[in-house]
């Protein structure tokens, strides 16, 4: 009877861990998107803003997954050395602009208005950045990685039906291209990009 | 009417066979396995850059302080010329809310302009809004012919006017010769109730308008961009597949192709 009662006991605390993991992913993005917005309205000097901002997309967003989306056809020409340089350097360059897209805006409102599953490993999820008097109201909606459902992913941003990774990847693409495909030219223009 | 008509044949036949040609360069995919979405060949990308580069300079020394300066002025003075040129342009959507099939929206639009420029004062005042007829999307000629099946044909960018391509710039065209009522008031017919420095006029604050909503987005984009033109070009082509399409949600407008082999978890 122990042993059952033990037993049960054991079922109720992993399912409830489970349910405990399992992340919505409205709630990631009402989550970050309120400490974002607390930390933009602190009176914390920017640097440090900075550094919170970037904890907050190395938490939430799939880097290595959008660094790699970026390349698009050029993906799968770059042998390991290649890839493995372009991810740090990827990875710099999508927090030095993360954070300083973000750090202009003071007190920036977004609501979560739904969420819709595309498959297994997608859900959309659309949200409103609220007017002010100087803009109109914007509607973002953000691609969550759901593979892994205890820990979704930010992979996109698509702002009034544009998506910012899609914009990236042509970038990037460009460069490559009217440099003969050399991925190196991609490298040095993200190098000046850090240290400008 | 004859002009309009001649103009949408030779646009039928000549974006067609465009689509025929782009495909045999194998270069440009139409209608690929990209969820629809075209990729359209920037045919001349060097004169391009430098036409970018000229606008650039043009911004920069224009456009953008005229856009800070209209930024200075009231919200409510900036709403009523926002509202008024969202009206004017009514002129223009509800002939291509027709030609696309969209017979709901053209009334309704319809109505927004009689009631707008009457009770709203010159659209000033949206009214319609308050009657429950709400805003809807700007159509164009352009659009229409997207609608209609035409291809975009070359990116490329005009001085002044920005980023375009042979199906938009050519649905421009249109405007000119008889489809946008307003140019046709303003400029086409000599009215006594209206002077081309109306329609001049309307177009720049149009511009300028624009510019003004999206001062921080461009700063931005342009601070963050490490190359800016091609930021620009895939922009502007998102901008048009989605306003073809006349689709709002998302998951209708983002292909998963390249997304579906990166698996990172």
């Amino acid at each position: 009877m122990k042993l059952f009662r033990n037993f049960v006991f054991f079922l109720f605390l992993f399912n409830f861990n489970n349910i405990s993991l399992a992340k919505d992913p409205s709630a990631l993005i009402n989550e970050i998107v309120d400490e974002a917005a607390s930390i933009l309205s602190s009176e914390d000097p920017v640097e440090s803003k900075i550094i919170k901002l970037n904890a907050i997309a190395e938490r939430s967003v799939d880097i290595d997954g959008i660094g790699m989306y970026t390349l698009g056809k050029f993906r799968k020409t770059v042998d390991e050395e290649q890839k493995s340089k372009y991810q740090k350097l990827f990875k710099s360059y999508f927090l030095k602009s993360f954070s300083s897209r973000l750090v202009d805006y003071t007190n920036p409102r977004i609501n979560v208005i739904s969420q819709k599953k595309i498959n297994e490993k997608y859900t959309i999820v659309n949200s409103i950045l609220e007017a002010t008097s100087k803009r109109p109201q914007v509607k973002i909606d953000w691609r969550i990685y759901t593979k892994n459902p205890d820990r979704p992913l930010i992979r996109d941003l698509i702002v009034e039906g544009l998506s910012l990774a899609r914009t990236q990847k042509e970038e990037f693409n460009s460069i490559i291209q009217n440099n003969d495909g050399d991925i190196n030219a991609l490298f040095k223009t993200l190098e000046e990009f850090l240290i400008k | 009417m004859y002009k309009l008509l001649s103009v949408i044949t030779i646009l039928y036949f000549s974006l067609f066979s465009a689509q025929v040609i782009a495909g045999d360069d194998g270069k440009l995919k139409v209608n690929g396995n990209n969820n629809g979405y075209i990729e359209v060949k920037d045919c001349f990308e060097k004169v391009n850059r430098g036409i970018f580069s000229f606008n650039q300079v043009l911004d920069k020394a224009i456009f953008k302080p005229l856009a800070k300066g209209y930024r200075m002025f009231p919200q409510p003075i900036r709403s009523g010329t926002s509202n008024a040129l969202t009206n004017i342009g009514n002129v223009v959507t509800i002939p291509n809310n027709l030609l696309q099939g969209q017979f709901k929206d053209a009334g309704i639009n319809s109505a927004r302009l009689v009631i707008n420029s009457t009770l709203g004062i010159g659209g000033i005042f949206d009214v319609a809004s308050y009657y429950g007829l709400k805003k809807r999307d700007k159509e164009d000629y352009g659009q229409t012919f997207g609608v209609w099946g035409a291809g975009p044909g070359c990116y490329f960018v005009l001085p002044i006017l920005g980023p375009t391509t042979v199906r938009d710039s050519l649905g421009s065209i249109v405007n000119i010769v008889g489809g946008d009522a307003w140019y046709n008031v303003t400029i086409a017919n000599d009215t006594q109730y209206f002077s081309e420095f109306d329609y001049y006029a309307s177009r720049v604050l149009d511009g300028i308008d624009f510019r003004a909503k999206n001062l921080e987005s461009f700063d931005s984009l342009e601070k963050n961009s490490v190359d800016l033109y091609a930021s620009v070009r895939s922009l502007y082509l998102q901008d048009r597949y989605r306003k073809i399409r006349n689709i709002d949600k998302t998951t209708e407008t983002l292909s998963d192709d390249d997304w579906e082999e990166l698996d990172t978890q």
